[in-house]
Formats: C-alpha cells, sequence, structure tokens
C-alpha cells in the first residue's frame, strides 16, 4: 500500500500535504503525532474513506480510487476506535459482519462465513463471548472483536485508529501482541497511537506527522528518539532506559 | 446468531392471531368462534355454510376489508419503525422522522380542501409522502457534512415543520361546517371506512417495499453501525440508504394515504420485536411485521367497540403507547446502548 505526494482534508479545508506514506505486507507501521496533527484523516484518506485532495493511492499496482467499496473491503480492514454499539448484536454476528463484502448485495452469511467467524473468535480467545450482546462486553473484549471482524474480513492491510487508546494495561499489552502477530501472519498492519512505547513496542516502523507534515519517518529505533518525540510533540520527554537490556521507554516531562 | 428466534417469532404470531380473532368476533354484531371458523372453513372448501347470511355479511363485507387493512397499516409501519430505527441508529425515531407523515398529511388535506373525490384523496396523501421524503432528501445531501445521517433526521425535523405549517394554514382556511371535520377526522387516523376497493392500493406498496427491505436485510444489520465502518465493511452507503429509504417511504406513505395518522405503533412495536428476537433484522423485520398488525387489529378493535362512536385511531394508540413506551424506556435499554 502507497499514498504519493498525498494532500489530505476535508472538503473545506487541507489538513496536510506532500505526504508520502509506504506500508508493506508483513510489516507494522505506527502514525504518531499530536491532537489535530492530521492523524485520523490521513489514516481514513489511506484506506478510502476520504478522497485525497491529490496524489494517489496504491495497492500494488491497482490505484485505490478505482476499486469498488467489496473490493476495497477485501483488501483493507479497518478497526475504529472501540465505540458503545446502538444495537445489541451478538458476537458472533459483529465478526460475521467483516464477511459483508464476500457476498452480495442480497447475500446473508454462508456456512463457509460462520466456519471463518468462528475461527476468528477462537483465534482471539473470545468464542466463550459468541453469543453474548456486543455491547455488554468490557472495552478488551470488544477492541478483540473489532480485530476478529477485521480478520474475518480476510484483507491484507489492516488498519486500526488508536486501537489501545480506551483499554486497560493488560489488554493494551494484548492488543500489542496480537498486532505483531497479525505482521507474522503477512497482514500489512497500520495504526495510530499517542502512545511512543506502543509505538515501541509494536511496530517495526514509525511515521511521524505534526501539523499535516511529515517530520520523520523510518525504524523505530531511530526514529523514536528524545529529540524527535520532544520535537514532534512540542513538549519535553523524558526517556528511561531499562540497564540489563538497554531498552528505552519514553515519559512526558 | 444461532439464539433460537422462535420463541419470540412465535409470540408475535400469536399477537397477530389473537387480533384477528377478536377483530372478526368482536363488536356491535358479535360473531361466535364457531361460525367464524364455520365460514372460513366453507370458504377454502368452496362449500357453502350454514352460518346466516348475515354473518357471513358481517364476516366478509363489513370487517374483513377492514381487518385485511389493519393488519396491512400495522405491519407496515411496525417494519418502517423498525428499518429507520436501524437506519438511524436511533431508538426515538418513528416511521416520520423523514417527513412522509407531514408530506401526506398535507397531501390529503390539500385533496379535502379541493373537494377531491376519495381515491384522488389517497393518492395525493401517497404522493405528498414520497416528495416530503425526497425533499428531506435533497436537503440533507446538499449539506456537507461529517455526519449524514444526523443531518438528514435535522433537515426532517425541519421540512416536517415546514409542512405542518401548511396543514395549518390550509385547515385555518378550510370550510369549518364540511372541510375541517373531514381533515380532523382523517389527521387522526381511521380505518372506519375502509372498502375492498381501498386494499389493492394499500397491499401492493407495502409488499413491494417489505420484500425490497427483507431482501437487503443483512446489509441492513451492517447499515446499523456508523457510516464509516459500514463503508469499510465493503457497503456502499450512499446507494443502499436511499434504497431502503424508497422502500420504507413506499410502505409508510401507502398506510397514512388508507388510514390517516397513526403514531406510536411505529416506535413501540419494533422496540417490543426487539426485545423478543434481537437486533438481527433478518428476524426483526418478521416479528414486527407479525406483531404491528396483531397491534394494530387490537387497537382498531377498540376503536370501534369501546365507546358509542368510533375512537380515532392516533388518539388510542397515543393513549396506549405513551405509558407503554416510558415502561419500556425503563426495561429495555439493555437491548440498546449499554448503559
Amino acid at each position: 500500500m502507497s499514498g504519493h505526494d498525498l494532500s489530505i482534508g476535508y472538503r473545506d479545508r487541507v489538513v496536510g500535504s506532500h505526504l508520502n506514506v509506504q506500508l508493506a505486507t508483513g510489516e507494522v507501521l505506527a502514525l504518531l503525532g499530536p491532537n489535530g496533527g492530521g492523524k485520523t484523516t490521513l489514516l481514513k484518506t489511506l484506506i478510502g474513506l476520504l478522497p485525497p485532495k491529490a496524489g494517489d493511492i496504491r495497492l500494488g499496482e491497482r490505484k485505490l480510487a478505482g476499486l469498488t467499496s467489496r473490493e476495497r473491503a477485501r483488501l483493507i480492514a479497518y478497526v475504529p476506535q472501540s465505540h458503545a454499539a446502538t444495537f445489541a448484536f451478538t458476537v458472533e454476528t459483529v465478526v460475521l459482519m467483516g464477511r459483508t463484502a464476500h457476498g452480495g448485495l442480497f447475500g446473508r452469511p454462508t456456512s463457509a462465513d460462520r466456519t471463518i467467524a468462528a475461527r476468528m473468535l477462537e483465534r482471539f480467545g473470545i468464542a466463550h463471548l459468541a453469543e453474548r450482546p456486543y455491547t455488554m462486553l468490557s472495552g478488551g473484549e470488544r477492541q478483540l472483536t473489532l480485530l476478529a471482524r477485521a480478520l474475518a474480513q480476510e484483507p491484507q492491510f489492516v488498519v486500526l485508529d488508536e486501537p489501545t487508546s480506551s483499554l486497560d494495561f493488560g489488554n493494551q499489552g494484548r492488543v500489542i501482541r496480537e498486532l505483531r502477530a497479525l505482521a507474522a501472519s503477512g497482514h500489512g498492519v497500520l495504526f495510530t497511537t499517542h502512545d511512543p512505547n506502543h509505538a515501541m513496542a509494536a511496530a517495526s516502523r514509525a511515521y511521524l506527522l505534526r501539523k499535516g507534515m511529515r517530520v520523520g519517518e523510518g525504524p523505530v529505533a531511530d526514529v523514536l528518539t528524545l529529540e524527535k518525540l520532544s520535537a514532534l510533540y512540542g513538549a519535553s520527554v523524558r526517556q528511561m532506559i531499562d540497564a540489563a537490556t538497554g531498552a528505552a521507554a519514553f515519559l512526558p516531562d | 446468531m444461532s439464539r433460537s428466534p422462535l420463541p419470540g417469532l412465535l409470540i408475535s404470531f400469536a399477537v397477530l392471531l389473537a387480533g384477528l380473532l377478536l377483530a372478526f368476533t368482536v363488536g356491535r354484531y358479535p360473531v361466535g368462534l364457531g361460525d367464524l371458523i364455520a365460514v372460513l372453513s366453507a370458504k377454502l372448501s368452496g362449500h357453502a355454510s350454514s352460518v346466516p347470511a348475515a354473518v357471513e355479511t358481517v364476516i366478509w363485507q363489513v370487517r374483513g376489508p377492514r381487518v385485511i387493512a389493519a393488519s396491512l397499516v400495522g405491519a407496515a409501519l411496525a417494519v418502517a419503525g423498525t428499518t429507520f430505527q436501524g437506519l438511524f441508529r436511533n431508538p426515538l425515531v418513528s416511521p416520520d422522522i423523514l417527513g412522509a407523515s407531514s408530506g401526506a398529511a398535507l397531501g390529503a388535506v390539500l385533496g379535502i380542501y379541493f373537494s377531491l373525490g376519495v381515491f384522488a384523496i389517497q393518492a395525493l396523501a401517497f404522493a405528498g409522502g414520497l416528495v416530503a421524503v425526497a425533499m428531506v432528501y435533497a436537503v440533507g445531501s446538499a449539506v456537507a457534512a461529517r455526519d449524514p445521517v444526523l443531518v438528514l433526521v435535522l433537515a426532517g425535523v425541519v421540512i416536517g415543520a415546514l409542512l405542518g405549517a401548511g396543514v395549518g394554514l390550509i385547515k385555518y382556511l378550510a370550510d369549518p361546517y364540511n372541510q375541517l371535520p373531514a381533515m380532523t377526522f382523517w389527521l387522526l387516523g381511521s380505518l372506519a371506512s375502509t372498502n375492498p376497493s381501498d386494499l389493492i392500493p394499500l397491499l401492493g406498496p407495502v409488499m413491494i417495499g417489505t420484500l425490497i427491505l427483507l431482501a437487503l436485510r443483512w446489509r441492513m444489520n451492517v447499515m446499523s453501525l456508523p457510516d464509516e465502518e459500514a463503508r469499510a465493511l465493503g457497503v456502499s452507503t450512499g446507494p443502499l440508504r436511499i434504497a431502503i429509504i424508497a422502500a420504507a417511504t413506499l410502505v409508510t406513505s401507502a398506510s397514512v394515504a388508507t388510514a390517516g395518522i397513526i403514531g406510536w405503533v411505529g416506535l413501540v412495536v419494533p422496540h417490543i420485536a426487539r426485545t423478543l428476537v434481537g437486533p438481527d433484522f433478518g428476524r426483526l423485520i418478521p416479528a414486527a411485521a407479525l406483531m404491528g398488525g396483531g397491534f394494530l387489529l387490537l387497537i382498531d378493535t377498540l376503536a370501534r367497540t369501546a365507546a358509542q362512536v368510533e375512537i380515532p385511531l392516533g388518539i388510542l394508540t397515543a393513549f396506549v403507547g405513551t405509558p407503554f413506551f416510558i415502561w419500556l424506556l425503563a426495561g429495555v435499554s439493555k437491548t440498546w446502548s449499554a448503559p
């Protein structure tokens, strides 16, 4: 997946311009930046929910704009920020919704779709929740359900908007491990986060976005440094280094 | 998905059956259950029945058309309400959210004002409903917004208010002795004057709209997610929303054209159906249709029999619907969003 010289924004305003983004299958790319810097806009543009103001997005040789929404959904899955759903669909139904793009306009989930959904519930260890209403789940369970739904789309790319933001500490770790596992199983993963430590733990590369401009991109070890993070957020940042392993963690100062 | 919908569907069917039996048997001319069964089985087998001719007339000529109309109108309003609640992700939405009822009302009072025939009044009401929703949709599409659904609902409120002012103006101008009572009667909802010839213009649109919605039932599940999420799952939400609104408006306009304005059915019945069978539209639409038909049959039977004169349906549904809805709000919040 690649975006060339993208200008992003909404109908009446441009949020960012001259952005180039590459995402390969098998890697995790973290998108970091201050609030209002254009992270979510860039994310939505890359997955075709917002049209780019300029530039184009390609999936391999194909232009994203030339795909139907069904074709797109079979290549890219989107995991929105976990939210309170309006209707009490069961967890199984929510995951089955990931199969929508594989059926026709009047299609209903087939037994093959059910098998795939069941496999995804197993994979994320939530098979026991299959009959539970989605509205009754905890935040962590919801995030896992949305991940299962995304994988039920059988996509090449999985794009997540702040997948760790509303989770407790244990579930943050769980989701980070799942992001790495997705890349290990051959998916290209792109996610936004407010926590550089999550980017360090989950991603191989990071992309820093400030005021709609790319201010850094590269392997996490090169990009997530004290200086670059301080410049990115315009705030002083502290770094702690584990004496045994040399692994770094960042704290806002 | 696999939790069986059967008990809920059976309960819905039982409501319809109870409504049918009561509607046929209760009234100024009571019909025994045995006579009803005898007449029905005679009709099915093609033999003449031993029941007095007057009873047959009551069943086929007097109550038959009205019973069919009540079942269809109730089912239509419940299906449309179910659809709009899902599409707009809001429990307080009713079939007239996009102005279908106020458009139909304006069409009908215009027809009465110009002293048109019954059929022309119905046609105008039907057209008024469709035009009102088209206007709402046009306004909603013209406004650039991140949340197209919210804009649609707000446009519906605004256009509905404008059409309501139009209805008020016509009523103000109308002849207070001949036209105003007819308008008031129609605006309050009634099936008292249902003829067999009313059934085809009702049945056709209701069947077509409901079948379209049933065919789209899985997509409608996905459409009840936020717009961007539904699009990311591969649904072309724009065209699909137009198709769903058109189908639900067809169903609503046909029932308003036949029976006038009957509130609350499309608001309350979808809630009950949802508590019985869950939010999956594949089972929710049939359950709501059965229960809506039964509910309006019960209301209409009450309207015929409770007092010396017929009570307008809209008044009864409001009396029954309001407390019921308050009770529902307290009890069924679990089928909506988590607290």
